[in-house]
């Protein structure tokens, strides 16, 4: 077969998904900048005409301290969910054949329940009067008076919970493929236990610990619902803002040219991802993703 | 015939050498994997473990290295009880069967993870690591990573990688089973080499009883979790003690008789089923009335056509070829004689083209001298199914004696 028909198949065969995605991605993408650009008017709609006025107001330090917030809780969260998933992942694919199915199931059960519902129920958990409080109090682990609702742990504190799974998942699936005879061949050429484990098996499932920390870091920096309803007005992150700005102050352009700000947020990581692997292909290292 | 304590008694409570196991025991679950053992390794020594899968030697090599812990019985390196020490702490590397090369390291970073891990400074493991690079000839190779390597550069790195720590012993886990024959037989001789130049004890771990035989100075035969024999290459093949050895290790013949009167100490006349009663050598002091299990290799029968005319020391049988493989070296046959069928391999000598050679059906005389039977010691109605004979009719099934892979490794 020749090279022209064949690039012709290839164009037909993924036109459906490149459509799909114009459509539904790049046009909304669009049309959210494009409202950034344009002046609200008084009625909750956009104005006629192009203004710069909205880009310059993102520059307001009150918006700062939110953005700065929201990517340093994202970070920690990201940094939380590592830190638990890698060492969980290295036990489970090292349990035997039978119990590492049923481990990997315990990870993918919170999914079975509604989003909502698992962050509400942690409302209840660490409300004042709730059973949490009441054992860690009882306990004097903390005193009595403490709040542990409605503050930034609270809101880390489910971020983390929410996005486990989804570090655990790669991560595992990467240390499941490890051979860790590897581990021995470390161990046998003087390496302790831990330095075993930082120089040979941490490497080994880097690209896995690279997609778990997108999979974490991305969806964190639009959380919305968990500082709505753990957080309290000082733990606001820049999705809280934008729905403020769309349902409250009836501010178009103001929401999309937060929604842009983050857009490019998120964009940046993977676009640094992209860049490495690029880079790692050249250099002939790995296997590839 | 080599006399008296020729071969060492396995079990034999005194073990001395470098590298001594002492009554080494291990189980999983309800598996003995090696099930009391001792033997002692001499320093600079080749010593090969050698038996079929299953048979434990994985697992010893691995409560050597300190990957397992024995259950009972005690691992010593040169007088020092190093059965509580994990394996960092040990001066012994592996080589690895399946090389377990760090994948994201480059030739080089590899064979330098031992002496980073011991903390040498910069410029002597640059010096090492060149001379190991030198010394397994991989030097144009040593910025490749080990996926564009090919088997047998993998097997040099894991090599070099292992030496370079200068242990005390070397433990080799099956280290050519993953290539190909002719690579093999070439990594065979390189092995053998660098054990000439680095001087260090090799002890090495295989099912393959040509590797073992060519390299040894000396092998332990193992069998079920049990040392069945330990000699040099020839005093095992030579004089096996036991039917597993015997069977394991090249072809053999197995005879079952009793021991009818000795003749002048030496020797004792057997009877054997089907057979004129039976010279042979009887160096275990068995007595008339004593059942004995005999064992003749094939290449030591002579087989012609004509009765031979031969010396009181030999045995003569007439048997009927059943099955003739020409193998250019040698022919392979196969004879009865009665109930007996015997393997009986005959070198090929001056190649004369009016010769009549024997063939299928062709009544023959075989022979062997009285020296060549071999009383066995210990015999087992298993190994007898690892002599390898031809099947009778098509699809006869040959009854498995061993499972054919995987040590649980």
């Amino acid at each position: 077969m020749g090279n022209a028909p064949r690039r012709r198949a290839e164009w037909l065969l993924t036109a459906p998904s490149l459509l799909w995605l114009a459509i539904l991605v790049l046009l909304p993408t669009v049309i959210v900048f494009a409202i950034a650009l344009k002046p609200a008017d008084p009625f909750g709609g956009v104005g006629a005409g192009w203004t710069l006025d909205t880009l310059r107001s993102l520059g307001r330090p009150s918006y700062l301290v939110i953005a700065w917030r929201t990517i340093y809780l994202s970070l920690l969260a990201t940094a939380c969910c590592l830190a638990l998933a890698t060492p969980m992942s290295y036990y489970m694919a090292r349990a035997p054949r039978r119990w590492q199915r049923r481990l990997l199931l315990l990870v993918v059960v919170p999914f079975w329940t509604c989003f909502l519902v698992r962050v509400f129920a942690w409302k209840v958990l660490l409300h004042p009067d709730g059973a949490l409080k009441h054992t860690l109090a009882a306990l004097g682990l903390i005193p009595g008076s403490a709040t542990l609702l409605y503050t930034p742990g609270a809101v880390l504190l489910v971020m983390v919970y929410t996005s486990l799974p989804f570090a655990v998942l790669p991560i595992y699936a990467a240390a499941e493929k490890f051979d860790f005879k590897l581990l021995e061949a470390a161990r046998d050429l003087g390496a302790t236990s831990l330095k075993a484990f930082r120089a040979v098996f941490l490497p080994g499932i880097g690209r896995g610990v690279a997609s778990a920390a997108l999979l974490v870091f991305i969806p964190s920096l639009g959380s919305y619902i968990i500082p709505d309803i753990v957080g309290g007005p000082s733990e606001e992150m820049i999705g809280n803002v934008i729905a403020q700005r769309v349902f409250t102050d009836r501010n178009l352009p103001h929401a999309g040219a937060l929604s842009a700000l983050l857009t490019l947020a998120v964009l940046a990581p993977m676009l640094a991802a992209l860049l490495l692997r690029r880079r790692d292909a050249a250099s002939g290292k790995g296997t590839g993703l | 015939m080599a006399g008296a304590g020729r071969y060492n008694a396995p079990g034999s409570a005194e073990v001395a050498g470098f590298l001594v196991l002492e009554d080494v025991a291990k189980s999983f679950g309800a598996v003995r994997a090696v099930d009391g053992v001792s033997l002692g390794v001499e320093k600079g020594e080749f010593f090969s473990l050698l038996g079929p899968s299953g048979c434990g030697k994985t697992t010893l090599l691995r409560m050597i290295a300190g990957f397992e812990r024995p259950d009972r019985g005690r691992v010593l390196l040169d007088g020092v009880d190093i059965t509580a020490l994990p394996p960092n702490q040990r001066k012994v590397n592996t080589v690895f069967q399946s090389y377990a090369l760090f994948p994201h390291m480059t030739v080089r970073e590899n064979i330098a993870f031992g002496l980073k891990m011991a903390k040498r400074p910069r410029p002597e493991i640059e010096r090492e690591v060149e001379r190991m690079l030198a010394l397994v000839q991989m030097e144009d190779q040593a910025e490749k990573h080990p996926d564009q390597l090919s088997g047998g550069q993998k097997q040099r790195v894991a090599v070099a990688r292992a030496l370079i720590n200068k242990p005390q012993v070397l433990l080799l886990d099956e280290p050519l089973a993953a290539l190909d024959l002719k690579l093999r037989q070439r990594m065979l001789l390189e092995l053998d080499l660098i054990h000439d130049e680095v001087g260090i004890t090799f002890l090495y771990v295989t099912h393959d009883q040509g590797e073992a035989m060519s390299l040894s100075d000396r092998l332990a035969v193992m069998n079920r979790g049990l040392v069945d024999q330990i000699g040099t290459p020839a005093q095992v093949y030579e004089a096996p003690q036991s039917s597993f050895v015997a069977a394991f290790i090249g072809d053999t013949n197995f005879f079952e008789g009793q021991v009818v009167e000795l003749v002048n100490g030496d020797y004792s006349r057997i009877a054997i089923e089907g057979f004129e009663p039976v010279l042979s050598f009887n160096d275990t002091a068995k007595q008339p009335g004593m059942p004995v299990f005999l064992s003749v290799r094939p290449e030591k029968i002579r087989i012609s056509s004509e009765r031979p005319e031969l010396g009181g020391r030999h045995n003569v049988v007439a048997a009927k070829v059943e099955d003739v493989v020409y193998l250019g070296t040698h022919t392979r046959f196969w004879v009865r004689s009665g109930t007996h069928r015997l393997a009986v391999f005959q070198q090929q000598g001056r190649f004369l083209l009016d010769e009549k050679p024997i063939r299928w059906g062709d009544d023959v005389w075989i022979s062997w001298h009285a020296d060549d039977g071999f009383m066995l010691e210990r015999y087992s109605e298993a190994d007898g199914t690892l002599v390898d004979l031809p099947p009778q009719r098509i699809g006869e099934e040959r009854p498995e004696a061993e499972p054919p892979d995987g040590e649980g490794d």
